[in-house]
């Protein structure tokens, strides 16, 4: 599995600027979180718009289209998160992010499986050793209404069940009522609470109304002290898009620019073709540049996803369409 | 009145998932008159055209065969209603399509709508006549049934630009297939008519998916697709319909090459696409 920053279009002037040395702002107060995050220029959302449109039309073909197709498919969360979901659902979903394609050995793993809290362990065990990470939603997912101290647990039987992993949602309702201090402080206490895994928030844009709204959570989150910003729960209407995307690219940009620290983007929702992820990854690099096309930096949340890249991928080779029914469902 | 009304021309779209796209591509081609004369714009489909088509199809068949075959019937003779009422611009086109006099050309689309009415009554009778009730040793019955192929690619004949479509189309979809015609490459109007009909005639979306275009572009293309269930080789000859022929024999297709004497009253298109289904069922239970 190639995790090597692969140059889709474009050069490297297009890329982040990290200052060799310089670091985040520490939080003191609401009073000064709040002046940060308004002091955050607008968003043009028309211009926004329409960059995110443009890019959208770039043609990558061939051998660009290979190799983008393995990246993407290195990048995938697998995902299930059905009230459904049993233990043998999880274990194919860990054999398929392990081995997405059985009879072909050189397409990459998967980057994690995500799963609920309770099918961590499964997916643990059933995976091993193996490099796929396993990711767990936690902290009331997906609504985020429970109480600090409800979220916190729900993250530690997580990561005890073996979580490399943690996807975390922001409490919404006090991002939009105005209460930045209690969502900020959710965030450094369950980042408090990850230690070294990985902590993805996520800022369920679908549900935020407004670009602006999107580049202060994302701010918040990173301030907080999030690795990765993710867009969507999945479970409401608006999920990922391509403006939205955007808009996080550029505040995780800004960020590294600004703190030196770099942090990923996870893309989720209604990602379904291979034709949509490839309009992410000329966004990312356009927007932040190479540095942040591997698995470590950019993913997609998605389940359908991976079997559409598959007979992408498939198709390129054998130079045919082929049947959906190749590659196993759910 | 002033007769200085600017002309409103018409361009002649695909016909995919019951809309009417232009294609993917972007491209059009000219279609000229068998005099030689322009008639129209077309759309010039593309691979990717064929293959939302096909997508389209595989969805759209599940539904089609889901529903009785007594309404399936509706829906066809609903088509021959439509095409009755619009026979004067279909004989004009297969007049200027195929170099008729406009009265053999009203003679054959009065041919071609009586056919659709045919595969209209030929639907609740295919597992009558196709299939049946075995005999065998023990307490059980035993039926045969014909069950639908499923997605079906019809190149379709490029001379015949309206009773060869009928036939080509409709047969499977009597049986129960979804289609992809590609229309004749120079005379696809009439064809692209009845498509255009078939969107008022509550065909589910996708079941007839028409795509004009070049057949040598388009021809290979549905014969490779894996997805695709059979396809229907009467638009092309020779070496390219032997190519197709092992194009479709790699993906395992079904294959229908029309032969000298398939006369009005053939049923082998009908019975080109249908598999046999084959049931027990214990006596007595």
């Amino acid at each position: 599995m190639s995790t090597a920053p692969l140059r889709l279009v474009g050069n490297d002037d297009y890329g982040v600027k990290i200052p060799a040395s310089s670091a985040a702002p520490a939080i003191e107060s609401e009073t000064q979180l709040r002046a940060l995050l308004t002091a955050l220029s607008g968003v043009d959302a028309v211009g926004l718009e329409a960059r995110a449109a443009k890019l959208a039309t770039r043609s990558i073909k061939k051998s660009t289209k290979m190799a983008a197709i393995d990246l993407a498919i290195s990048m995938v969360d697998l995902t299930t998160l059905e009230g459904a979901d049993t233990p043998g659902r999880v274990s194919s979903l860990c054999a398929k992010a392990l081995r997405p394609d059985p009879r072909d050995l050189t397409v990459p793993s998967v980057a994690a499986v995500c799963v609920y809290p309770d099918l961590v362990a499964h997916a643990r065990s059933v995976l091993g050793s193996a490099p796929v990470a396993v990711a767990s939603v936690a902290t009331a997912f997906p609504s985020g209404r429970a109480s600090l101290a409800v979220k916190l647990l729900d993250v530690r039987e997580a990561l005890a069940a073996g979580a490399d992993e943690i996807d975390m949602v922001i409490d919404r309702g006090a991002f939009l009522s105005g209460r930045l201090g209690q969502a900020f402080e959710e965030i450094v206490a369950v980042k408090g609470a990850c230690g070294d895994a990985h902590l993805k928030v996520i800022l369920e844009t679908g549900e935020l109304v407004t670009y602006d709204n999107v580049r202060r959570a994302s701010w918040l989150a990173m301030l907080g002290g999030a690795d990765f910003i993710k867009t969507s729960t999945g479970k409401v209407s608006v999920n990922a898009t391509t403006p939205v995307a955007l808009v996080m690219l550029e505040a995780v940009r800004d960020y590294a620019e600004t703190t030196g620290r770099i942090v990923g983007v996870k893309v989720a929702g209604g990602i379904r073709t291979t034709k949509d992820a490839m309009k992410y990854l000329v966004l990312v690099n356009e927007t932040t540049g190479s540095t942040w096309l591997t698995p470590h930096l950019f993913r997609f949340g998605a389940s359908s996803l991976l079997n559409d890249l598959l007979m992408q991928r498939l198709k390129q080779r054998r130079g045919a369409y082929v049947r959906p029914d190749e590659f196993s469902g759910d | 009145m002033s007769d200085s009304r600017l002309d409103v021309r018409k361009t002649y779209k695909l016909l995919i998932n019951g809309a009417f796209p232009r294609s993917e591509s972007g491209r059009s081609y000219e279609v000229a008159s068998a005099g030689g004369e322009f008639v129209a714009n077309m759309a010039q489909g593309s691979r990717k055209d064929l293959r939302d088509a096909v997508a389209a199809a595989r969805v759209a068949q599940v539904k089609w065969w889901g529903s009785s075959a007594y309404n399936r019937g509706q829906v066809i003779y609903r088509l021959a209603e439509m095409a009755e009422a619009r026979r004067a611009e279909l004989a004009e086109h297969v007049a200027l399509a195929e170099g008729l006099s406009i009265k053999k050309a009203e003679r054959s689309v009065a041919r071609a709508i009586d056919r659709v009415v045919w595969y209209a009554g030929w639907t609740d009778k295919i597992a009558q006549v196709y299939g049946g009730a075995n005999p065998v040793a023990g307490p059980f019955f035993n039926f045969s049934l014909p069950i639908p192929s499923g997605v079906v690619g019809i190149i379709a004949s490029q001379e015949s630009s309206l009773e060869g479509f009928v036939d080509a189309a409709l047969a499977p979809i009597a049986a129960g297939n979804a289609v992809i015609v590609v229309a004749s490459e120079r005379r696809p109007i009439p064809g692209v008519l009845l498509g255009e009909m078939s969107a008022t005639s509550d065909f589910p979306a996708g079941v007839l998916n028409v795509v004009t275009g070049i057949t040598s572009e388009l021809a290979p293309t549905l014969a490779s697709h894996e997805d695709v269930d059979g396809i229907d080789l009467s638009g092309v000859t020779g070496d390219a319909a032997n190519d197709l022929n092992a194009a479709a024999a790699s993906s395992i297709k079904r294959v229908f090459r029309p032969r000298d004497g398939d006369g009005a009253d053939s049923t082998r298109r009908l019975r080109a696409f249908i598999e046999t289904s084959t049931v027990w069922h214990t006596i007595g239970q």
